[in-house]
Parts: C-alpha cells; structure tokens; sequence
C-alpha cells in the first residue's frame, strides 16, 4: 500500500479527537455545562474540575465539550448546505452552458464581495444575532466557492470520450451531470468540503465572539473566548482553551484537506 | 489595452451596482419590520406608523433604491437614528482609525510574507522551508482574535509594555502609535501567514526555469537572484492573493477594532448593530463590500502592469 502522506494523518488524528469529543458530548460530560455554582468560581483544575471552573462556576471542560459539539453542527450544517446549492449551481451551469453559465459566474463573483462577516452583520441588523443567522451567512459564502469549483471540475469531464458516448446514447444533460459528472468530479468537492469545514469553524467562532452567533447559555469557543477577555487579569487560563480547541480543529480539518488534495491529486502533491 | 479597462472598468461599476442591490434587498425587503426593529416590540402602532414615514418606509421599494443610491453617490447615507448625526459624519471621523489600521496591517505583512516565503524557497525541503511551513499552517488556524487576546495578555497585562486596548487620538503620536502596535501586529500575522505560502510556492515555481540557473551560473550572489531574479517573476499569483487579502485585512479590522476598542468603522458597525440603527449599518455594509470589490478591480489592474504579456494579449 502506498504511504499515506504526513499531513493527512496528522489531520485524521486531530479530527477524530476533536469529533469523538463532540460525540462523547452527547451522551457524556464530567459536568452539566450549564450548571453554575458560585461558591466554586474560578476553581483550579482538580479531580472533579479537571481545568478548573469559569467565573460562574461552570465546568470549563464540560463547557469545551458541548462548545465543540456546537462547532461541529454548525460547521457542518453550513457546508452541507451552501456546498450542495453552489454544487448543483456549478453542475447546472456546466451542464448548460451559454448564458446560464455566464449567469451563474457572475453571481458567484457577486457572493465574493460579501465576506461571511458583513452577512452576518446584515442578518444580525435586521433580525437580530443568532446562531441561524450566524449558519445562514457561513453557508451563504460557501455557495460561490462550490459553484466555483463544481463548474471548473464538471468542465474537464464534459471534454471526455465516456461522456460524448452518454450523449451519443442520448441521455440528457441532467442525467448525464448525476450519473457520469458528480461521481467523477466527487473527490475535487470532498477536498473543498473538509477545507471549508475549517474555514467554517473558523468563522463560527468568530461571529459568536463578536455577539453574532451563539446566543448565551449556548456553549461556544467565541463566546467563552469573548467572555474571558474581559477577565484576562483574573483568571487568563480561561483565555487559552477555547481557543486551543479552535486551532487544534481548523488545523486539523485544513491539514486533512491539504492531505486528501494530495492522495486524490498525485501531481498537485509533486509540484509542492 | 483601452478595450481592457474599459470592460474591467464597466465589469467593476455593474458588480457595485449589483453589490448595493443585494445589500439594499437584506437590509429592507427581506421580513421584518425596521420601525420595529428600531422601537421593540412594545411600540405604539402611532410611534410605528411615525417612524416608517420618518424613514420614509412608505414609498415603492424601488424608489427608495434610486433615493439610497442616488444620495450615497453625493456621500448622504442619511441619518443614524442612534446618534443623530449624519452617517456621513461618523464615517468621516472613524475612516482614518481603519485605513491607518488596514494600510499599517498591510505594509507588516507583506514585509513578513516576502521575507519569509523567499526564505523558505531559497531554503526549499531543509529546515528554514519546513519551519516557515509549520508557522504559516499554525498561523491560518489561529483566529485573529485569540491572537490578539494572547498578545494583550503577554505585551499588556504580563509585561506592561503596551496599552491593552482604546484609544486616545492623534493629539499624542507615541501613545497613539503604541496603541496601534498590538492590533497591526495582530492583524498582519494571520494574513502573513496565508501570503508566506503563495510567496514560497510561486517563488519555488520560478526557481525552477533556465533564467534563473543562468543568473546563478553568472556569478550573482543568492540574495540578488533571489530578490531582483525570483521574485519580480513570481509576482503574479502573489499579488492575486494581496488584493483578496487586502479585503480580508479590511474586513479583519472590523474583528480587531472590536478586539481592542479602537474607535473605526468596525467598532461602529457593532455599535449600530446593538443601537439598531439600520441606516448606519446598511452604509457601512455597503462601503465595506465596496472596498471588498475596489481592492479586486485594482488587482486585475495591476495584473497589466506586472507582466507586460497580459497587456499584449488584452
């Protein structure tokens, strides 16, 4: 068996801890992550509290825990939905071409005005912050950078012999995209879907220090990161875990990217 | 060549017109109510329906585009309900905190990312290359907030060296540059981080043609190679990425203007938000997404202009 390169699996690795973590959070946790307790405020690690207790006397790693299960939904619900609206965006404007491609493009130079930040702002003005609003708008910029790719991927294998022979056959342009394009341009959409992953945990974190995505009592990394700056000279422990845990998942879903980008595209791989 | 300008230059003013629709269309045609957002729940229908005609809610949406457009265009954004003054007015007076803030991020990370992906090439597969490596993978998965919370616990609140945050006005340059420090610094490593890997690989990409084999083979030293041979050539994909990154920088300042009160565009946006003063928002939104989409039009512009063979083929 070929050798699986260095990157991949130290990224497996950090992303099997940080997932089996966010699984475990489910059904297990030393502590309710909720539960205050203000006689033992800012508690030093310890048997029972293993990294000691916030400045409500929460179980800091029960509140890691259940943060890191947050992440991990709204990471996940936001690549799942831009990624299949920009993927059946850019296998429809490869399909057809002309000016629907044209059409598709454009808007998908438009979504690149907009960083995921200045949506959220607007959805935060209007209807006020939350964590759907925060998803709404990290899934929002992930439809022109699936579209992107789709169409780029999709119009390579449009070129090839078993595709003009499907068309010889005549089988239609949508059915041609799902049978023969999708399953052939999969992996390129799986790379990008583990990157975006990162990027997408990066930007939760990001909206919810800034007070637009996850709502208190809602565990998450930015909000307990944003709450801890304002205690940085009582207990600066606070200030470093969450955001270890944030590195140690966008690393570990960037490198599993980068690997899988490797495995998937040997040249790609050489030319670095 | 002019043929080029002009259709990047109509390519550039349609995606702004079509930026301020989008913007326009979230902020007022998606439900919701912004007299209520502005009052609470709680308001009187009276207070309602004199707000919606105040704002001037109550004429065709389309009307009011051309009316916001138009108006912008003559830099009238109308009124901040929370301040009271025009929208204008705030953004003349916190501008210069964010470009000072974008330019000074800017200028760090370039510096760094050049300086550190030649190396890295230069030092390609030995120690230096898988250092630079590891720092710039690390450096992308830092938040930029995290990183400036760190650098305020050690620099402000450890060592005392600087202000941890706010700050007081240019009337003291000293003091006004010590509290600039921590959040350039903050802003530029993260970015560096990104640039460093395309400086490396394209200079990689570069170091491998005849040209640069014969430069070395007549006797220039490594460093004239590589900073007068290398990197002019390797320019292309890197300065592609300066301008997304000028917009990200741009962006980010709206992050580290919060991280450390400066008193920006980004600390006001924020206080908009909480004030719910929608008028301010949407022009700050808009002027955001416009640099967004300027830094991109300059950047296709300079394309022109760093290698000479675009401009024969436009």
């Amino acid at each position: 068996m070929r050798r699986l390169p260095a990157n991949f699996l130290l990224g497996a690795v950090l992303v099997s801890l940080v997932v089996g973590i966010a699984a475990l959070s489910l059904v297990w946790t030393p502590h309710d992550p909720q539960t205050m307790s203000i006689p033992t405020k800012f508690a030093s690690p310890s048997a029972i509290h293993w990294l000691g207790t916030d400045q409500l006397g929460r179980d800091v790693v029960a509140q890691l825990m259940a943060a890191a299960r947050n992440s991990m939904t709204v990471a996940l619900v936001a690549v799942l939905l831009g990624g299949s609206i920009g993927v059946a965006l850019g296998l429809l404007a490869s399909a057809l071409g002309g000016w629907v491609e044209d059409g598709v493009m454009r808007l998908a130079d438009l979504g690149f005005a907009f960083p995921a930040l200045l949506f959220a702002i607007m959805l935060a003005a209007v209807f006020g912050p939350s964590l759907t609003n925060a998803v709404l708008a990290i899934s929002f910029i992930n439809i022109p950078i699936f579209a992107r790719v789709t169409r780029a991927s999709a119009n390579q294998i449009w070129t090839r012999d078993y595709v003009a022979a499907a068309r010889a056959a005549g089988r239609g342009r949508f059915a041609i995209s799902r049978d023969h394009i999708l399953p052939n341009i999969a992996a390129a959409i799986i790379v990008q879907a583990t990157i975006e992953f990162a990027v997408a945990i990066l930007a939760e974190a990001a909206l919810s220090y800034l007070g637009l995505g996850a709502q208190p009592p809602a565990s998450s990394w930015g909000r307990m990161l944003s709450e801890a700056q304002t205690l940085m000279y009582l207990a600066p422990q606070l200030a470093i875990y969450p955001g270890l845990c944030i590195v140690t998942a966008v690393l570990g879903f960037g490198l599993l990217g980068d690997g899988l980008r490797d495995i998937t595209d040997p040249r790609l791989a050489r030319a670095r | 060549m002019a043929y080029f300008l002009f259709r990047r230059t109509l390519g550039f003013v349609l995606t702004l017109l079509a930026v301020s629709v989008v913007v326009f269309a979230v902020m007022n045609v998606l439900p919701g109510d912004p007299a209520l957002t502005i009052l609470g729940m709680d308001a009187s229908d009276d207070a309602l329906a004199a707000l919606r005609e105040q704002l001037g809610l109550n004429a065709p949406l389309v009307t009011r585009y051309f009316s916001w457009v138009w108006n912008a265009l003559q830099g009238d954004f109308g009124l901040s309900h929370s301040f009271r003054v025009p929208v204008s007015e705030l953004i003349a007076e916190r501008l210069p905190m964010t470009i000072s803030l974008a330019v000074a991020g800017m200028l760090v990370t370039l510096v760094l990312a050049l300086s550190l992906g030649i190396t890295a090439a230069a030092q390609h597969r030995r120690a230096g290359d898988w250092g630079v490596m590891f720092l710039s993978q690390l450096g992308i998965a830092v938040p930029a907030f995290w990183l400036s919370i760190l650098l305020v616990m050690l620099f402000a609140v450890k060592l005392r060296w600087l202000p941890p945050g706010g700050f007081a006005g240019w009337s003291d340059p000293v003091a006004a540059i010590r509290s600039l420090i921590l959040p350039t610094v903050a802003l530029a490593l993260v970015q560096s981080a990104v640039l460093a890997r395309v400086t490396r690989s394209s200079a990689l990409e570069v170091m491998r043609q005849d040209f640069v084999r014969t430069a070395r083979a007549s006797g220039l030293s490594q460093r004239r190679v590589l900073w007068r041979h290398v990197l002019p050539n390797a320019l292309v994909p890197i300065v592609t990425i300066v301008g997304m990154q000028f917009a990200a920088l741009v962006t980010g300042t709206i992050v580290i203007e919060n991280v450390f009160y400066l008193p920006g565009l980004g600390r006001l946006i924020f206080q908009s938000i909480a004030n719910r003063d929608l008028p301010t928002v949407q022009a700050l939104v808009m002027l955001f997404a416009a640099i967004v989409v300027t830094a991109n039009f300059v950047v296709d512009l300079l394309y022109v202009v760093i290698d000479p063979r675009l401009k024969a083929r436009t």
